[in-house]
């Protein structure tokens, strides 16, 4: 299993200092050719995007480049979700002036400490006899190896003699070599090459007329995909040796990246963005009605549900819709005061691993994400649960729908009716919603399937009761009925937009933008593939990261004034 | 690989190199203009401030007894008193659909503040933008932006999708204001420091090949890169504004920090930030770190401590309380969000210079997103402004629209703190009309 804790790990190093070493083991893993699918053509390509890197991206980055010591101590820009994905935002937002101060202090806080007294003799190829001394080639080796990993691609000439250039000018000023270096590589890190995934897109030569990504804007897709975070030095020696453009070559790289334990960053990622575990960030209950809720139980929360995940979807490579019906999952002993289930921590003395794996029984009606607490609480207000709003984010979320909005001009006054009478309960309230024929067309998607999950209160924790009355949590998604939470989750399951969902979200996270129409095609065979393995995530994304769809657009954009060739 | 290079054949290598501004001729381009306006007996500069406040107010309980001068608050208003002679109320404005679906606490906002209705992920830039980018260059920070409640949330947003956000904790805001990198005005002594120096030498060092960027991509990409760059042309401003000496500003006084509450969602936290957040922003002011602000009060998730609704589902659910005629306790809300918003004005105007108050040269714009947030109403709004930004509005007005798009309160402010503009908006929220009878 993945642990969080795993990130300080000394023993993941950095590609800096230990990437040459690695690169010697480029192709242990050689799989069967002939078992490649035949590969998706399509009829019109989407645009190549810019990005932004989210703050993930940018903290994995950092962390693989210079290694896991590196404290950013920082905050980053908030990333903005279209679409159900930030992903897709990603190609939407820029840096605001706030944003580019903290981008900036971050730079040189990642580029100081590379050249501190502990890491600056691992880092640098040399030492420089006096401190202000500028050792050129010693600088222009260090900043071309650090910049092809933070561009993701070998710096141009007149890039690095910049970064040279700069470096020069930084010692000579602060009067010290190491300063000169960590200004220049502090440059690097706030560029708009670093901080934004520019594609390059050069004409394909298999096809006339047509565009695709040059290999190391290649490489950055397929890496970005499978680990959600900058190519490794084997990739970019694939792609600068051509290999990458090559159906074996790319089948040899995805197979390798998916044996890496790296897969698991890559699919946290998609899941944390999918069910926009970002809002934990502002997640916050009222300590009066929820006592238990902390900020350690939201924290164990968000594990909780991606180690469900990863169990089914990564360890077991089962059925993905199981996400939603398993009884297995993970439990520490704050959560489990959550859950009222008894998790001792039976770890060896002094293990700091609180986490158990743990199993709802059969009978039990829990299981499954949606009543997990990072479903159930994040999707509920700060001092009550609401099946409305946790309605409407299972249809958004696990569904790929969208709820309108209410109208604007709704006659309230039946719903302040209920409310004088006394009528507690989120059903007895919502009932109101059923008479109201403005409100109930889109109340009757949302109020059924969020009233089987009010066995679990704003915060999630189990209650049998609401105002003292029994909870009645039976409820229907689209013609399904069913009468508790594991009803809901069998529905769930089982139906065809769920796997659809799924699809559609990892196709639009990989392209950095929704499908257009062009590749709608594509998207059509993903699924159908995706049912005959089973629905299986693993085949799934090897099918995605083999597409011929991810790195075929269409043709550049117009430029305008002093243009210069792509790709120079 | 150890040659010992000396600084003449630095200087040599850079020439030979890349076109590149060099350390000490560079040294020139700071002791430009800034400060000047400061400089004692000029004009202090003006500034722009916007407070957005959610869910309206009450019908019938805040538009004023006559129109014009010399008119009386309402009951909701009456908090604002001692600011009258300074506050335009502004009746009577509307936000225009023209046929799309209004997304209830979302229209509304898009509209006040960019003028526009996004067309699919495509957002105008907010209105605040456009006035730092006329008022904003010469300062430290180009705008400020604060949200009350917690969370990040902002409605400032650039051209090209940089979205400015906000702050949620006045002790971060402290640091970023009043921390290692503020450098008094008023300091006896003035050394450049050496490696504030270095980084903006390499950055201006960097600038040509950074700019590159923009000849590889798309326009779409190209204006999001132009965010960018006036992002990083912002850290460049702060170091040549720490390179230059500066020019005293007697009235600046640098703020203690305070404590803060956690930034949240109950209304202590709120009221005690708030009171944080206003003392800074006067002595921000004050020092000229900036002269922009947003605040938005995010108040979706606002409650009383134990309440069981927040501000925003009692609009829905609280019956309207039969002998008052209103709902009670979304009244409660709203004054209490109003006080919130008198105490921050106290604050700016409790910061004297000279003969005036830092109030009195700002110019605040209040706006929500619904006239009647209960039944979701888009016309009739209440706006307001305060202040007359040093003289360059006109106030202690009761304006009447008469069904006019709320853009004409936003074209005329950015007129009136000098954006070159005679139109804005778009379809029926277009004009090209400035209410004239507060541009002074």
């Amino acid at each position: 299993m993945h642990d969080p804790s795993l990130r300080k790990n000394p023993l993941r190093r950095s590609r800096l200092l230990w990437g040459s070493a690695l690169a010697v083991v480029a192709c242990g893993v050689i799989v069967t050719l002939l078992a490649l699918k035949p590969h998706h053509g399509k009829a019109t390509p989407g645009p190549a995007v810019t990005r932004r890197l989210t703050a993930e991206q940018f903290q994995n980055i950092i962390a693989d480049v210079f290694g896991e010591d590196i404290d950013l101590g920082g905050r980053l820009e908030p990333d903005l979700r279209v679409d159900g994905l930030l992903a897709v935002g990603a190609s939407q937002v820029s840096i605001s002036p706030a944003g580019m101060e903290q981008y900036d202090a971050m730079g040189r806080a990642v580029a100081e400490q590379i050249v501190d007294a502990r890491h600056r003799d691992q880092a640098l190829p040399c030492k420089p006899a006096a401190a202000a001394d500028f050792v050129e080639p010693c600088a222009r080796e260090f900043l071309s190896k650090v910049g092809r990993l933070l561009y993701r691609r070998p710096l141009t000439d007149s890039q690095l003699q910049a970064y040279v250039t700069a470096a020069r000018i930084g010692t000579e000023t602060a009067k010290s070599f190491y300063e000169g270096v960590a200004l220049s590589v502090a440059g690097m890190l706030s560029s708009p090459e670093f901080l934004f995934r520019e594609e390059i897109v050069e004409p394909d030569p298999d096809r006339p007329g047509q565009y695709r990504l040059d290999a190391y804007s290649k490489a950055s897709q397929l890496s970005f995909f499978l680990w959600n975070s900058a190519p490794d030095l084997k990739l970019l020696a694939a792609a600068g040796a051509g290999e990458l453009q090559t159906k074996r070559g790319l089948a040899r790289q995805v197979d390798r990246m998916m044996a890496s334990p790296r897969l698991e960053s890559g699919i946290r990622a998609f899941f944390v963005d999918d069910f926009r575990f970002d809002e934990f960030e502002t997640l916050a209950k009222d300590s009066t009605l929820f006592p238990k809720f902390s900020a350690q139980v939201a924290a164990e929360a968000r594990e909780q549900t991606l180690r469900t995940i990863v169990d089914v979807v990564l360890e077991r490579n089962a059925d993905y819709r199981e996400i939603f019906t398993t009884k297995k999952t993970f439990m520490t002993p704050e959560l489990g005061s959550i859950y009222r289930v008894p998790v001792f921590n039976d770890a060896p003395n002094g293990s700091p691993d609180a986490w158990q794996p743990y199993e709802f029984p059969a009978q039990d009606p829990r299981g499954g994400v949606l009543i997990q607490v990072a479903f159930t609480a994040l999707h509920s207000p700060a001092g009550r649960s609401s099946p409305t709003i946790r309605g409407k984010a299972l249809r958004e979320i696990m569904l790929c729908q969208k709820v309108p909005s209410p109208p604007g001009d709704v006659d309230f006054t039946k719903f302040e009716l209920a409310s004088a009478r006394g009528e507690t309960t989120a059903r007895q309230r919502l009932a109101v919603h059923a008479t109201a024929p403005a409100c109930a067309g889109c109340h009757k998607i949302m109020d059924p399937v969020g009233l089987s999950l009010e066995h679990f209160d704003g915060a999630g924790e189990f209650r049998t009761t609401d105002h003292g009355l029994p909870i009645d949590a039976s409820g229907s998604l689209d013609a399904m009925k069913y009468t508790d939470s594991s009803g809901l989750a069998k529905a769930v399951a089982e139906n065809p937009a769920t796997p659809a969902c799924l699809v559609d979200r990892l196709a639009a996270q990989a392209l950095g933008r929704v499908n257009s129409s062009g590749e709608r095609a594509w998207v059509k065979d993903l699924k159908q593939s995706f049912a005959a393995s089973g629905y299986r995530m693993k085949p799934l994304i090897r099918d995605i990261a083999l597409s011929d769809a991810l790195y075929t657009v269409s043709a550049p954009a117009p430029r305008s004034g002093n243009t210069q060739e792509i790709g120079q | 690989m150890n040659a010992k290079l000396t600084r003449r054949s630095v200087l040599r290598g850079v020439f030979n190199g890349a076109a590149v501004s060099l350390s000490l001729p560079f040294l020139d381009c700071f002791l430009d203009e800034h400060g000047t306006a400061l400089a004692s007996g000029a004009a202090l500069p003006p500034v722009f401030g916007s407070w957005f406040q959610n869910l309206g107010l009450n019908p019938g309980r805040w538009k004023p007894d006559r129109v014009g001068a010399g008119f009386k608050n309402n009951v909701e208003l009456q908090i604002l008193d001692p600011f009258r002679d300074r506050l335009n109320v502004i009746s009577g404005a509307k936000y225009f659909l023209d046929g799309r679906p209004l997304e209830t606490h979302v229209s509304g906002v898009q509209i006040a503040t960019m003028g526009s209705l996004p067309l699919g992920t495509t957002f105008d830039p907010s209105l605040d933008t456009f006035i730092a980018d006329a008022i904003g260059s010469k300062t430290r920070f180009r705008s400020v932006e604060i949200s009350l409640t917690g969370g990040r949330q902002s409605l400032s947003r650039s051209k090209g999708g940089a979205i400015n956000t906000s702050e949620p904790s006045p002790a971060a805001l402290y640091a970023r204001l009043f921390g290692a990198d503020f450098r008094d005005p008023n300091a006896t002594q003035f050394t450049p420091d050496p490696l504030v120096m270095a980084r903006r030498s390499v950055l201006s060092s960097l600038t040509d090949e950074r700019l590159k960027i923009m000849s590889r991509v798309g326009a779409s990409d190209r204006a999001r890169l132009d965010a960018y760059f006036t992002s990083v042309r912002q850290i460049e401003q702060q170091l040549d504004i720490a390179l230059t000496a500066p020019s005293p500003i007697e009235t600046c006084s640098v703020p203690a920090a305070g404590v803060q509450e956690e930034p949240g969602r109950t209304v202590a936290a709120v009221e005690k930030n708030n009171k944080l957040f206003g003392a800074l922003m006067a002595h921000a002011i004050a020092c000229d770190q900036t002269r922009v602000f947003n605040i938005n009060f995010g108040t979706q998730g606002l409650r009383t401590p134990g309440g069981l609704r927040d501000w925003h589902s009692l609009t829905h659910e609280e019956p309207i309380d039969p002998k008052l005629g209103y709902q009670r306790e979304v009244t409660w809300f709203i004054n209490f969000a109003t006080g919130t918003f008198a105490q921050f004005l106290a604050q700016l105007d409790g910061y004297r210079e000279g003969s005036g108050t830092v109030l009195d040269r700002s110019l605040i714009l209040w706006q929500t997103d619904h006239g009647y947030a209960r039944t979701h109403t888009m016309d009739d709004l209440p706006i307001l402004t305060v202040g007359r930004a040093g003289g360059r509005l006109k106030t202690g007005l009761h304006v009447v629209m008469n069904g006019d798009p709320s853009t004409r309160v936003g074209l005329t402010v950015q007129q009136a703190m000098g954006v070159s503009v005679n139109s804005w908006g778009k379809l029926s929220n277009q004009t090209s009309k400035p209410l004239t009878d507060i541009l002074a």
